[in-house]
């Protein structure tokens, strides 16, 4: 099972890399997102109850990451849709490989582009003036939050081509990407969230994923927001796998 | 070698949701090292059959065993011993033929040590040595098909199923690929092949089951289908002014069975011994007076055959007979 997961993986990421009109939308978007909010919103910091930040940039990374992730994850999905319309999902069916390496190779590149997605982050923010307050251990926490979190959200992606089949249904939740990000403390603290939206904020997921990948960026590392972040972040993770490996089984159950 | 068959079907059926049934209990059994044609027009029920065959639809109905391995109950044991090249050569355009090869080449378990060299063996034996190392989104129809067919080989399959293999191809691809079948048969392959074109089925064959609605209406070699539905006989026009259909008729009732058309210039004769009748058939007439237009030997064909089995002409026919 390794060994074909690790070939799939690697043929994921050899497609990503010939195909840079699908991998640079996952930076992009985000990059031109976080340039106007940092841009235009710089003066939030000055809010009362607004954490204690180097700048709004500092603030704004980890928003920006958390969108890129939730975007690879629907790239992915797209990427196991899209091999289900050519036929190529059947040719890996009809091949006497465990099933579950079909999900787990998708998923494992998808790891990989996210720490990729997370480090170009890193550095677009160090380049533009942003600090990582918590130091090499702080950079390691938001690689490990990160990584994790993107493999969920990959799972994600893959579970929901399983269940659609079919690529422009995947698209089509690339909208709700965003409601989702935005009724959580990705954009702006939860603090100063007004109500139902704090209150929705403290159930999401993506809240605690992103204040743990935000925390190291800002300040030292404290314990709660970080082990928080990765539970957030393994939950996630743990339940999209689960989830997409039936979703596979019950796609391949109904054949 | 086993003489149990390396395909075979027990009332295969297939029924989909809403109740459409696309397969209606299909029974066939093929040899080992045999090449079996699988005809019918679009929508008859072919691609159905394969799928089933190869694990990628469950049969509602009936069993299906393959190299003695039930489809539905050991379906890991069937995909170890199949090759399968579907209808759609689904490759990856964005990798090159070599990354394709290995990949396929480890996903059937090919040690490490041995992927390189077995896909290098295969992309030259399907002659696509020099283009290997392109990305396949740049590879023609018939390259597509070969990396396809080279694919399916990479672990020395018993049995190979091809799915429509040469639709859309040109005459050039298309022969390079049943060379590659004939080579197959030789080296004690089974191939089960889906066709829609009858000269692919009556070149490559051994065997042919013809199925229309579902259902499995003949089955047999080329010649013993052909010969079921009649002997060749010979279409003669007759010249002159006044042709006489009939007093060439009455010439030719030593030969065989005669029936003169309505029009009166055209007659069509039975002959058993097919050319080696046309010789004195042509003197026949000319001692009775009767000036010889035109001769021509027919042969049944599968369409023929096709026709005869269920009242319709098979779609590639047409495209067959169409000129190039």
């Amino acid at each position: 099972m390794i060994r074909t997961s690790l070939a799939l993986a690697r043929r994921t990421l050899l497609d990503a890399a010939r195909r840079p009109q699908f991998l640079a939308p996952l930076v992009i978007f985000p990059s031109l997102f976080l340039a106007i909010n940092t841009g235009g919103l710089h003066r939030s910091t000055d809010l009362p109850g607004f954490p204690h930040v180097g700048g709004f940039l500092d603030f704004q990374l980890a928003a920006a990451m958390t969108q890129s992730l939730l975007l690879g994850g629907v790239a992915q999905g797209i990427g196991t849709a899209l091999e289900i319309e050519s036929g190529f999902f059947d040719r890996l069916v009809a091949s006497p490989i465990p099933r579950v390496s079909i999900v787990l190779g998708r998923i494992l590149a998808g790891a990989v582009i996210a720490l990729g997605q997370v480090l170009y982050f890193v550095a677009i923010g160090l380049i533009f003036g942003a600090s990582i307050a918590g130091g090499l251990p702080g950079l390691l926490i938001v690689l490990a939050i990160g990584v994790l979190a993107g493999t969920g959200f990959c799972a994600l992606g893959v579970m929901i081509a399983l269940r659609a089949r079919n690529a422009s249904t995947v698209q089509g939740i690339f909208p709700l990407v965003f409601v989702v990000l935005f009724v959580s403390s990705a954009f702006f603290p939860r603090a100063l969230l007004s109500h139902p939206a704090d209150w929705i904020a403290s159930y999401n997921p993506l809240s605690y994923i992103a204040d743990g990948l935000r925390d190291p960026i800002i300040s030292s590392v404290s314990l709660q927001p970080v082990l928080e972040g990765l539970a957030a972040a393994a939950g996630v993770t743990a339940a999209f796998v689960a989830l997409a490996v039936a979703a596979l089984h019950g796609r391949l159950r109904e054949a | 070698m086993s003489t149990a068959p390396a395909i075979e079907t027990i009332g295969l059926e297939r029924e989909f949701g809403g109740g459409l049934k696309a397969v209606k209990g299909i029974d066939l059994a093929v040899a080992p090292g045999e090449v079996y044609g699988f005809l019918g027009p679009n929508g008859a029920g072919k691609t159905t059959t394969v799928r089933m065959l190869v694990t990628l639809l469950r049969p509602t109905g009936g069993r299906a065993t393959i190299a003695g391995f039930d489809v539905a109950t050991q379906p890991a044991d069937v995909r170890r011993r199949i090759g399968v090249a579907l209808q759609e050569a689904a490759l990856d355009l964005l990798m090159t033929g070599r990354e394709l090869m290995e990949l396929q080449a480890t996903l059937h378990g090919i040690p490490r040590r041995a992927v390189a060299e077995r896909a290098a063996d295969l992309i030259g034996r399907v002659g696509l040595a020099n283009a290997a190392e392109r990305r396949v989104g740049t590879y023609s129809g018939g390259m597509r098909r070969r990396l396809d067919l080279a694919m399916a080989l990479i672990h020395a399959p018993e049995v190979l199923f091809l799915d429509e293999p040469t639709t859309g191809l040109d005459p050039t691809s298309r022969t390079t690929l049943w060379e590659e079948v004939r080579r197959l048969r030789d080296e004690g392959t089974t191939v089960f092949m889906t066709t829609q074109y009858l000269e692919e089925a009556d070149q490559l064959a051994d065997r042919v089951g013809i199925i229309s609605d579902g259902l499995l209406v003949a089955e047999g070699t080329p010649a013993a289908l052909k010969a079921e539905i009649g002997a060749p006989h010979l279409d003669i026009t007759l010249g002159g002014e006044a042709p006489d259909a009939e007093a060439a008729r009455r010439a030719l009732e030593p030969y065989g069975a005669c029936r003169p058309a309505p029009d009166g210039a055209h007659v069509s004769l039975q002959v058993a011994d097919g050319a080696a009748a046309m010789a004195g058939v042509v003197r026949a007439l000319d001692d009775a007076g009767l000036l010889v237009e035109g001769i021509e030997l027919v042969r049944p064909t599968l369409d023929d055959v096709f026709l005869a089995k269920t009242g319709e002409h098979l779609e590639g026919a047409a495209e067959e007979a169409a000129p190039a």
